[in-house]
């Protein structure tokens, strides 16, 4: 087997080694065992002392939604200033500029929705006290939120019948004391090591070997780069993200990167298992998800490998595969596996050019977002997942002939009904987001506020159609990643992208800690012979087949007209 | 008439009835009741639409007759769902009628307490002037004319108009047998009846409205599928409503028609237009069981049931007691033992005594009793028998009793006689020692006789995930031996009323879903508190009212089939849903292709039907998402078939039939339609 292969193999396979333990330890943490981390202990009551903050207090799920939802409000308005006033502020070596009111509002949003979508460039458009005070100290919340509200899922699955989903404060406290900032300790240091800059000077100059003058970026890079992963954030220090050589330098940290974006998510999953004891449930599940993955990685992977049919019709070899928009010491195989990873993980940070990728892997990294839960991003990935469970649960709960029950607990109108909701607002907000581009398009392409007509889309046609819904799509899922080639700074994209990520961010939060707390309330029901089982394999293939169609059947128009018609017209 | 009941699914007059009332469902009031066929009726007026605006002399919305063709395509598919829901209707109807025209236009002799010339007079009225509380009085040959509770008398009756059941039944006055059904037939002696119920709020006009839909709610399964499918149909609105700027992104011109036709071919319309029929059917289908059921929840949450309390008697065992062996003691001739052990019980006209006499296999005419004493059983002496007229003693009862006598005469018990009377009681029998003049002969052997295949159902239960339980007045020993013997997994030991009820709330504190049958006045209270109750249509006024079914024909086993039929309800919902939702993937690849081939000539490569042409493919999926209900119509009235073999197992074998079958037939049925459509095109 090539190298390349080989490489993306041991990636995954030390992944799954490093995510088994850390889902055990996680599950320790919130279950109030004793772990080696236990220092921490002083550190988090002095917080919950300044804070005045009871952490033994018990919560239902409205008092733990509404105590999330407060706290993020806060950040966001907290944000929006920094990002408005950021040159007059001090830690601005190079003397960036303020942000306008709309990419402010984009940008405030994004982080604290842990999106991470940029419209700006991070060199030029961010002072390092916002690139570390807002943006990196939203990297580590907004993770800590995701991770905090599925723990508040775990509580309700944990209990018969309960009313308390754990205290918000305590529970988000002790994700970042506990998980987050010693994980991202580790990372930054082996980033900084390997030639991640880690310093609050300026631009650099240097003389390359042409001679030629060149300013050089750097900053206090490598902590934000550690926990953009490792929050599954995605959004960089540079513009240019993990393909920057200074955001990822090697081969090694390539590694290191795309292990930590979704080391958590998947730990989490253990972390399930371990912490409700029903260690088969998690281990269906991460295979489910594991085999999602491998349907969007392998076709991506082929195709990367493969080369472009187009520039091998001008007969240019291709030995190294499809290599524009790719770094050359990455190489199309790793490049590829990491696109689809950071798109199924929501954390899109880039090592290449996705604008720059074949079709088909265009295809299965929106694919990727659209379902959002394939191991998924900090907490909120299985939050996802746990819609298509209730969907899947209710049809097939039907299909055996019993009223539908998850774990115990019957899930009835509401309960689908919240589903059904979340389900339809992803349809909403990237169809109609998508929608609402193109009308503008075809028919306002000269309005005013519009940055002009060949800067909307550098690409028209089916690509460009792919370059507005994957804009959308990574909106929606929270992920941050571009399709680039989209004049995306300007009012038009800073404010729709920016309602589609809010949206896009907390009913997918609120629907299942509802749900959660609305079925925990619930008579349990033991199980009986006539119980689905969910975690069978059977189960789990008809959750896999839940997403499939209900993926395939609300997006198949808009993927047809934009990759799969680029893929056919290109073959 | 529920044993003959007709098994054609699509009688004519039936069938005529329905095509009517599909036309009269078209009412968008009526449609609006299901969100999903209603939003197709608002794509056949678009089409309607359509057609008139291309007749005024609209050029761009392609030909008429295409247009034609989608409209009259989309109102078919709004009649065939139709149809479906007004079929079950009738279907339930019929049944219901003809259980109603028992009943109508009896005869009554109502008793008036103040008549015109007497006190207690007597005159004959329609029963539908019998109010509540009236009296009326029913002589041999009268048919009942309306639901009551004897207060006088006591009389056989004809029955067999409600259960099928020709063997005449005994009702009296108080006590659990009380209770007479409106159409059913005296054949003996004189009652005098209470009216229980007002007239059109007997069970039987409550079921009838249940199934003619007028006040059918929905269950709380069915609103919850209402909902999933109705955010399916919104998820679709969107598909097909940001396709038009999508389509003028990639300059591609799309007909209204062809926006219609997507959106109806992708939403659930297979079970947006069976999903009534489904629950009506369900209902009727317990009503050829000869169940009637108070409200459809009652039948679906019968498909949940966890545990089902029964008791023994009649249930799990035949009647009562039988005797089914002779012990003579040693020494004891058997002919001898066996003569007395039937001479004792001659006179006695308990089942028990009876089957004695059965079991001895003499001709009581060769004894000569006659002018002998019999001695009645009493609580004291515990033991019955004759005083012969030649001075002969026979005794038979129960092991103490005799041993008292025996003894008290100075005689010895023996041994061997105790000995074999501890084992029949250890293995759950009942023994009765017989002596002659104060010695013992041996013991008669009583056993309760399991109903043959009893086990098999339970074990059926059990694979359905239901807990059977047996509730019974023995003692416990003999309790746990027919609870073995029978399959059942738990039995309640000398059992008192409210120990069923403890049971019940024991049971449903620990979240679970309890069923019980029961007839007395006594059992009233626990056939409440159940999730289900089942009343025997035998049964008292109270445990009527009390239960949530009613069962015609008295059967206790009935049970296990009214869980069957709330679980292929729910199956036929889900797998209908399923199938519905599998089959858009075909269909998108008829349609898809087929709008943007024109501008976009590389899809050719979707279009893997190779329908012949864009007009074409459309026409084959609509026509295919039409012609779907009517096939499954009779899916919908018969249910899915339900086997007991495990919730994974299930889900495994539905999946394959529904989900895969629901992926491949609509592109098989699609091309056909195609290929079909291709000769004329």
């Amino acid at each position: 087997m090539n190298t390349e292969l080989t490489g993306i193999i041991v990636t995954f396979i030390i992944t799954v080694l490093l995510a088994f333990p850390l889902g055990k330890y996680i599950a320790k943490v919130f279950s109030g065992e004793k772990t080696f981390l236990d220092f921490m202990k002083p550190v988090e009551h002095l917080i919950y002392r300044i804070c005045g903050i009871n952490p033994a207090q018990e919560m239902s799920w409205k008092q733990f939604l509404k105590a999330m939802l407060t706290i993020n409000m806060l950040w966001l308005v907290y944000a929006f200033f920094m990002f408005l006033y950021q040159a007059h502020l001090p830690l601005n070596p190079d003397g960036n500029p303020n942000m306008t009111a709309d990419l402010s509002f984009n940008t405030a949003i994004s982080f604290v929705v842990n999106c991470d979508l940029q419209h700006y460039s991070g060199e030029s458009g961010a002072t390092y006290l916002t690139q570390l005070f807002v943006i990196t100290f939203l990297q580590f919340v907004s993770a800590a939120t995701g991770i905090a509200c599925l723990v508040a899922l775990f509580n309700g699955l944990k209990e018969k019948t309960t009313n308390n989903l754990g205290n918000f404060w305590s529970i988000f406290t002790k994700t970042i004391t506990r998980i987050l900032l010693p994980l991202c300790i580790v990372v930054a240091i082996l980033l900084a090591f390997n030639g991640s800059p880690a310093s609050y000077d300026g631009k650099d100059t240097i003389v390359t070997m042409q001679g030629d003058t060149v300013q050089v970026s750097r900053g206090p890079a490598a902590g934000m780069i550690a926990i953009k992963h490792l929050g599954t954030n995605g959004g960089g220090w540079f513009g240019a993200n993990s393909a920057h050589p200074l955001e990822n330098p090697n081969y090694f940290t390539n590694m290191l990167e795309v292990i930590g974006q979704v080391l958590i998510p998947m730990a989490m999953l253990f972390a399930l298992g371990f912490y409700i004891k029903r260690k088969k449930f998690a281990y269906v599940i991460f295979g489910v998800m594991t085999m999602g993955i491998l349907c969007l990685l392998i076709p991506t992977v082929i195709s990367e490998i493969h080369g472009n049919p187009e520039i091998a019709k001008m007969g240019i070899a291709q030995a190294t595969g499809a290599m524009e928009g790719k770094e050359v010491r990455f190489g199309p195989a790793a490049s590829g596996y990491w696109s689809i990873l950071t798109t199924v993980i929501s954390t899109g940070s880039v090592n290449s050019m996705h604008d720059s990728s074949m079709p088909v892997s265009g295809l299965m990294q929106m694919l990727g977002m659209l379902v959002n839960g394939f191991y998924g991003g900090c907490g909120v990935g299985f939050l996802n997942y746990f819609i298509y469970i209730i969907i899947a649960v209710f049809i097939s709960g039907l299909m055996v002939g019993r009223t539908p029950e998850f774990m115990g607990h019957k899930v009835e109108a509401r309960e689908v009904k919240i589903a059904a909701l979340v389900t339809l607002l992803s349809a909403f907000i990237v169809k109609g987001g998508a929608a609402l581009a193109t009308y503008y398009f075809v028919n306002h392409g000269n309005a005013d506020w519009a940055v002009k007509p060949n800067a909307w889309l550098n690409n028209p046609g089916y690509h460009g159609f792919s370059e507005i819904l994957y804009e959308f799509t990574s909106g929606n899922a929270n992920n941050g990643s571009g399709f680039e080639g989209l004049g995306d700074n300007n009012i038009f994209w800073n404010v729709s992208t920016g309602f589609a990520m809010i949206f896009g961010r907390f009913l997918p939060i609120i629907g299942p800690v509802a749900i959660i707390g609305l079925m925990a309330n619930k008579k349990y029901v033991p199980e009986s012979a006539g119980t689905l089982k969910v975690d069978s394999l059977t189960f789990g293939m008809m959750t896999f087949a839940v997403i499939i169609i209900i993926t395939a059947l609300s997006y198949f128009p808009p993927l047809v007209l934009g990759p799969i018609a680029e893929y056919f017209s290109i073959h | 008439m529920s044993k003959n009941h007709s098994t054609k699914l699509f009688e004519p007059s039936l069938v005529k009835e329905a095509l009517r009332q599909s036309f009269v469902k078209l009412n968008p009031r009526i449609m609006l009741r299901n969100p999903v066929m209603f939003t197709v009726e608002i794509g056949t007026a678009i089409m309607l639409g359509m057609c008139i605006w291309i007749f005024a002399g609209e050029k761009a919305q392609g030909s008429f007759a295409y247009n034609l063709a989608i409209f009259l395509i989309l109102l078919i598919t709004v009649l065939f769902a139709n149809f479906a829901e007004a079929i079950a209707e009738a279907r339930g109807k019929a049944q219901a009628d003809s259980l109603r025209k028992t009943r109508q236009d009896t005869p009554a002799k109502k008793i008036f307490p103040i008549g015109e010339m007497y006190v207690d007079e007597v005159k004959i009225v329609p029963s539908a002037q019998l109010e509540k509380g009236d009296h009326f009085i029913c002589e041999a040959g009268d048919t009942i004319p309306m639901d009551g509770e004897i207060i006088k008398g006591i009389a056989t009756i004809d029955e067999s108009a409600i259960t099928g059941e020709s063997a005449p039944v005994i009702r009296e006055a108080g006590g659990d047998k009380s209770s007479v059904t409106g159409g059913t037939r005296v054949l003996s002696d004189k009652i005098v009846v209470k009216v229980t119920t007002s007239p059109g709020e007997s069970f039987l006009d409550k079921m009838i409205a249940l199934v003619e839909g007028a006040s059918r709610q929905k269950t709380p399964n069915e609103i919850a599928l209402t909902i999933l499918l109705a955010s399916f149909t919104i998820i679709f609105l969107i598909v097909c409503v940001t396709l038009k700027p999508f389509a003028d992104y990639a300059n591609t011109p799309i007909t209204i028609a062809a926006f219609v036709s997507l959106y109806v071919c992708l939403i659930p319309t297979t079970i947006g237009g069976l999903l009534s029929a489904i629950g009506i059917a369900g209902m009727d289908r317990a009503l050829r069981a000869n169940v009637i059921t108070k409200s459809g929840k009652a039948v679906e949450t019968a498909g949940d049931l966890d545990v089902l309390l029964l008791d023994k008697t009649g249930t799990i065992t035949i009647g009562n007691r039988k005797a089914t062996n002779f012990y003579p003691a040693n020494g004891v001739d058997e002919k001898l033992f066996i003569e007395t052990s039937v001479l004792s019980s001659l006179a006695d006209e308990t089942p028990e005594g009876k089957s004695i006499v059965e079991l001895g296999k003499l001709n009581p005419a060769s004894f000569n009793a006659h002018n002998s004493k019999f001695i009645k059983f009493t609580a004291e002496t515990r033991s019955s028998g004759m005083d012969m007229i030649d001075g002969t003693k026979v005794r038979k009862g129960a092991f103490d009793s005799i041993r008292n006598l025996v003894v008290k005469a100075g005689n010895p018990f023996p041994t061997e006689t105790e000995e074999r009377v501890k084992i029949i009681a250890s293995n759950g029998g009942t023994p009765l020692v017989v002596s002659r003049n104060n010695i013992a002969l041996g013991v008669v052997e009583l056993q309760d006789i399991i109903k043959p295949g009893i086990q098999e159902r339970f074990e059926r239960l059990r694979k359905m995930g239901v807990k059977t339980v047996m509730v019974t007045g023995d003692n416990p020993l003999t309790a746990k031996f027919i609870a073995e013997k029978a399959g059942v997994d738990d039995f309640i030991a000398e059992a008192k009323p409210e120990d069923k009820m403890n049971y019940i709330q024991k049971e449903q504190q620990g979240g679970k879903l309890v069923a019980m049958m029961g007839d007395g006045t006594n059992d009233a209270p626990a056939l409440a508190q159940a999730d289900v109750g089942v009343a025997m249509n035998s049964g008292t006024a109270a445990a009527k009212e009390a239960g949530n079914m009613v069962d015609l024909d008295n059967d206790p086993t009935k049970l296990i089939e009214i869980v069957e039929i709330g679980k292929q309800l729910l199956m036929t919902r889900g797998t209908l849903t399923t199938f519905s939702i599998a089959n858009d993937v075909a269909k998108y690849f008829a349609i898809v292709p087929a709008l943007f081939i024109v501008s976009i000539p590389g899809l050719q490569s979707l279009n893997i039907m190779y329908l012949k042409s864009a007009e074409s493919a459309i026409l084959s999926a609509v026509i295919f998402n039409a012609i779907i209900i009517p096939f499954l119509i009779p899916l919908a009235l018969k249910g899915v078939a339900y086997k007991p073999i495990g919730a994974s197992a299930l889900l495994r074998r539905n999946l394959l039939i529904y989900g895969l079958g629901g992926l491949i037939a609509p592109f098989i049925g699609i091309k056909l339609i195609d290929m079909l459509l291709a000769l004329f095109m």
